[in-house]
């Protein structure tokens, strides 16, 4: 039962990084009408900004925020770059151009830093408390959880109660329409790619010090399970990214406790394809999410 | 008939040409081949069905694994061994490929392409929770070279021989299906779901056939790649792997066998060829761009070709006597 309840508490954490991450998909998803491939690769060099102005200044905090702005400015540069050169309305261009940015990005970074495991230090204890005789959240778990709780009302608060908000979904939705209205679509466009990658840079930032350290490769099992994430709960769909991320982080936290770490990322996958097959929309997407 | 004896010609030909290069040349030309196999399946899927799958690796892994454990099962005669364990890399590749056909018959662009890019990534998961032999993966038994051709050719040459044979194999069916009646529903599919739907064409059973149709290929591919390495593992079959069968078929041309011939070579010899170069660069420089200069070159390619012709990958590219051939048939299909 102590197990039990441990496991949970880890899980919670995990939970909020991936629903961040996957909410970070979400975004660029309904602002796009893409998914973003390279948003692990992308967030990595944002991790490796952060990284370096932490070694250099001895400041967690002057980090976090060169990593979110990195991000931010990565999101827009290749909005603007890369895919808005492409046709809209094909899916298949913008995905293998994202994964051209992957293999160009993820080399790219081994080559600059070299492709060895950097610790990174939490600013927090990671030594959970201990309540009752059962270990449950450490310090740092708390800080992951308000960082994304507090990011994601944030984020929840500037779409839907903000007139810059109500002008990305314009822009999102009815292009068209939108300009028509005075709205300027393509830097709406740029906007929610610059917001999607810091959140994603955000996520990344929280899970790596947690893991083995920093590296090219250290985003891409988040991006995975973070993908799975967003389709479980509808890649339209931000509450569904919440709800799926926290469940999937539970469930990953009880199965790499109860089983083996190996078997996690299949039971993900298991999850995914499951809900794929039963609803191929997500669970709570709207009908229209997939023909989009 | 053409194809096949095409096809035979242009096998001879390639195993004439084994004579000409040396044993590691010829051990890259197994691989070249290994790769020509899976990336012909993959090209014909995204350029026909316009499905793109990330983990043509993982078909292959599957493939080998199959042919791994098959073959060493056997208890004969080489040739014997060999059938068997082919048979088995495309039983067990095509099964997979049906799985996973039947979900991409329900599924997108993003959502396929995510839950093939999953499958990559759970692969070295799956190798230590399945028995499979974690990441030492599976030895493949060793085929020598018969008797009678053992005083003329070295061992590398015959797996080359048995690599272009296999990758002939696999793929002249793959032409033959291309340009038949399913090549022709294909289009149908992907021009126009509705409208095929109409014409009585099932848009899944040709997605789910499509997918099994490139699986097959990629397995033997696998298949392949166990012959001329003698083990699979799944450290061999990772995400760079998996990403390099896209630019292969990219580079080629997407919907093109032929292009993906060159594709194959061009993913197999150019990191080869970078890694050569790099090894002239200082020690620590060199270090780090030892396999990521290739990488990043290739990224670097197939994003200035997918910026150059976005339309030529949304859609196959098609030859004026394809156009002619295909557009009113479709209607007319039954």
């Amino acid at each position: 039962m102590d197990r039990f309840v441990f496991l949970l508490a880890a899980g919670l954490a995990r939970g909020a990084v991936l629903a961040l991450f996957a909410l970070s998909l979400v975004i660029v998803w309904r602002t796009a009408r893409v998914v973003n491939f390279a948003q692990a690769a992308m967030a990595a060099a944002a991790v490796y900004a952060a990284f370096a102005v932490t070694a250099a200044t001895g400041s967690y905090w002057a980090g976090l925020a060169t990593g979110l702005a990195a991000g931010a400015v990565l999101g827009a540069a290749v909005e603007r770059g890369l895919m808005r050169r492409l046709p809209a309305h094909a899916p298949l261009p913008g995905i293998i151009v994202a994964i051209g940015l992957v293999m160009v990005l993820q080399a790219g970074l081994a080559i600059a830093f070299g492709p060895e495991h950097r610790p990174m230090h939490p600013p927090f204890s990671q030594r959970p408390f201990v309540i009752g005789g059962v270990p449950v959240l450490s310090p740092y778990d708390l800080f992951t959880l308000a960082a994304a709780a507090a990011v994601m009302t944030g984020l929840a608060l500037l779409f839907n109660r903000t007139t810059l908000g109500l002008r990305l979904r314009a822009a999102a939705f009815a292009p068209e329409t939108a300009r028509l209205a005075g709205v300027r679509v393509p830097r709406m466009v740029a906007l929610g790619w610059a917001l999607s990658v810091a959140a994603a840079s955000l996520a990344a930032l929280l899970l790596v010090p947690t893991e083995l350290g920093l590296n090219p490769h250290a985003v891409d099992l988040l991006f995975v399970n973070a993908f799975a994430v967003a389709v479980i709960g509808g890649l339209d769909s931000p509450a569904g990214a919440l709800l799926a991320g926290i469940g999937t982080g539970l469930l990953v936290s009880l199965v790499t406790g109860y089983a083996s770490a190996s078997a996690a990322p299949l039971a993900v996958l298991a999850l995914m394809t499951l809900v794929l097959l039963v609803r191929p929309g997500g669970l709570l997407a709207a009908k229209e999410a997939r023909t989009a | 008939m053409r194809t096949p004896l095409r096809a035979l010609l242009l096998t001879v030909i390639a195993v004439g040409g084994t004579f000409g290069l040396d044993p590691f040349r010829n051990y890259q030309l197994a691989t070249a081949a290994a790769c020509f196999a899976a990336v012909a399946g993959l090209t014909v899927l995204v350029g026909l069905t316009g499905q793109l799958s990330l983990g043509h690796a993982v078909l292959m892994a599957a493939g080998g694994y199959g042919f791994a454990y098959a073959a060493s099962a056997v208890d004969g005669p080489a040739p014997l061994a060999l059938l068997v364990g082919l048979l088995a890399a495309a039983v067990v590749s095509g099964l997979l490929g049906l799985l996973l056909g039947a979900a991409a018959a329900r599924l997108r662009g993003p959502y396929l392409a995510g839950l093939t890019l999953a499958l990559v990534i759970a692969l070295p998961a799956a190798a230590s929770t399945l028995p499979l032999g974690g990441d030492q993966g599976a030895r493949a038994p060793f085929f020598p070279v018969p008797e009678a051709l053992s005083a003329l050719i070295a061992v590398e040459q015959w797996h080359a021989w048995l690599a272009i044979v296999i990758a002939a194999l696999a793929v002249t069916p793959l032409v033959v299906l291309r340009s038949g009646r399913a090549g022709l529903r294909m289009r149908a599919v992907l021009d126009d779901e509705t409208a095929s739907r109409l014409s009585g064409v099932d848009p899944g059973r040709v997605k789910t056939g499509a997918f099994v149709a490139s699986a097959v290929p990629a397995g033997l591919g696998g298949a392949v790649l166990a012959i001329a390495t003698q083990q699979v593992t799944p450290g061999g079959y990772g995400l760079a792997f998996s990403l390099s069968l896209v630019v292969a078929a990219v580079a080629g041309g997407l919907g093109s066998i032929g292009g993906a011939a060159i594709g194959s070579v061009l993913v197999t010899v150019l990191p080869w060829a970078v890694d050569e170069l790099v090894a002239l660069a200082p020690a620590d420089l060199g270090q780090r761009l030892d396999g990521n200069l290739a990488v990043l070159l290739f990224g670097a390619g197939l994003i200035a070709l997918t910026l150059a012709w976005p339309g030529g990958l949304a859609r196959l590219p098609r030859p004026a006597r394809l156009l002619r051939f295909a557009t009113p048939s479709t209607t007319t299909e039954r």
